[in-house]
């Protein structure tokens, strides 16, 4: 798993790289909390094009996250998800609090 | 229904074992040649079912994890993921979707209806503090040659 976040145009983006499940997803989160909360982006995306594999503990991520942002006063957006991690995505119904494209 | 060829994977309930056996799975599908998204699918299940054991079995504890793989008559595959670890009191709570019992690990409460969706039938047997069976059928579509 692999994360680089970098600031693109004015605009926060994190490129996330390999696969999301339960055992990844806690170095993410706290790498992910380190830099919203030193950073409080208005805005943060995830660019999740080079995500090969991800099951619920995605979805977990993205929520959590989704409200920290929330609570610093920003946004989260999900970009570039392969049709099979769309498919985890639609199933959770998180299209309603988080932007997707 | 006749098993063509059939694979047991047992693991310590460590988290760093959910991408293995998610390994394990695509590795002995290769042979039933599924589509990408079938395969997709069923890793997903997989994992799924393998990160309850690690996190709601083996809840503070530590124990085995049993990984059967069977590639059955007619294209179908039949998985099942055994824990002995502290069982589920209630089981239709728990398949309700975003129920959970660990909030504070991020956990979303789809486990089971990711399982449900991803495979054609999933069925659970628990016993407190006994522990977990979970199998999952999935029949793999005819293509190609």
């Amino acid at each position: 798993m692999d994360l680089s976040i970098n600031n693109e145009n004015g605009a926060a983006v994190a490129r996330l790289r390999g696969e999301i499940d339960h055992h990844t997803a806690k170095a993410l989160r706290t790498q992910l909390d380190k830099y919203i909360i030193t950073f409080r982006p208005p805005e943060l995306a995830m660019d999740m094009s080079g995500i090969t594999f991800m099951d619920s503990s995605g979805i977990g991520l993205i929520l959590g996250r989704s409200k920290l942002l929330k609570e610093c006063g920003g946004s989260l957006e999900i970009r570039g998800a392969q049709p099979y991690i769309r498919r985890v995505l639609k199933l959770s119904g998180i299209g309603r609090i988080v932007k997707i494209s | 229904m006749k098993v063509l060829n059939e694979i047991k994977f047992i693991m310590p309930s460590l988290s760093v074992n959910e991408s293995a056996a998610r390994a394990v799975v695509s590795s002995f599908l290769i042979q039933a040649d599924p589509t990408v998204e079938e395969l997709s699918d069923i890793r997903t299940a997989v994992s799924e079912a393998v990160t309850n054991a690690v996190v709601h079995g083996y809840r503070g504890s530590s124990g085995k994890i049993e990984l059967t793989v069977k590639l059955l008559e007619g294209r179908e595959i039949y998985i099942r993921v055994k824990d002995s670890g502290c069982g589920i009191a209630d089981i239709k709570q728990a398949m309700e979707p975003l129920f959970t019992t660990a909030p504070e690990e991020e956990r979303s409460g789809l486990g089971f209806s990711v399982m449900e969706s991803f495979t054609d039938r999933l069925t659970v047997r628990s016993k407190p503090g006994k522990g977990t069976v979970v199998t999952m059928r999935k029949r793999l579509s005819v293509h190609g040659s």
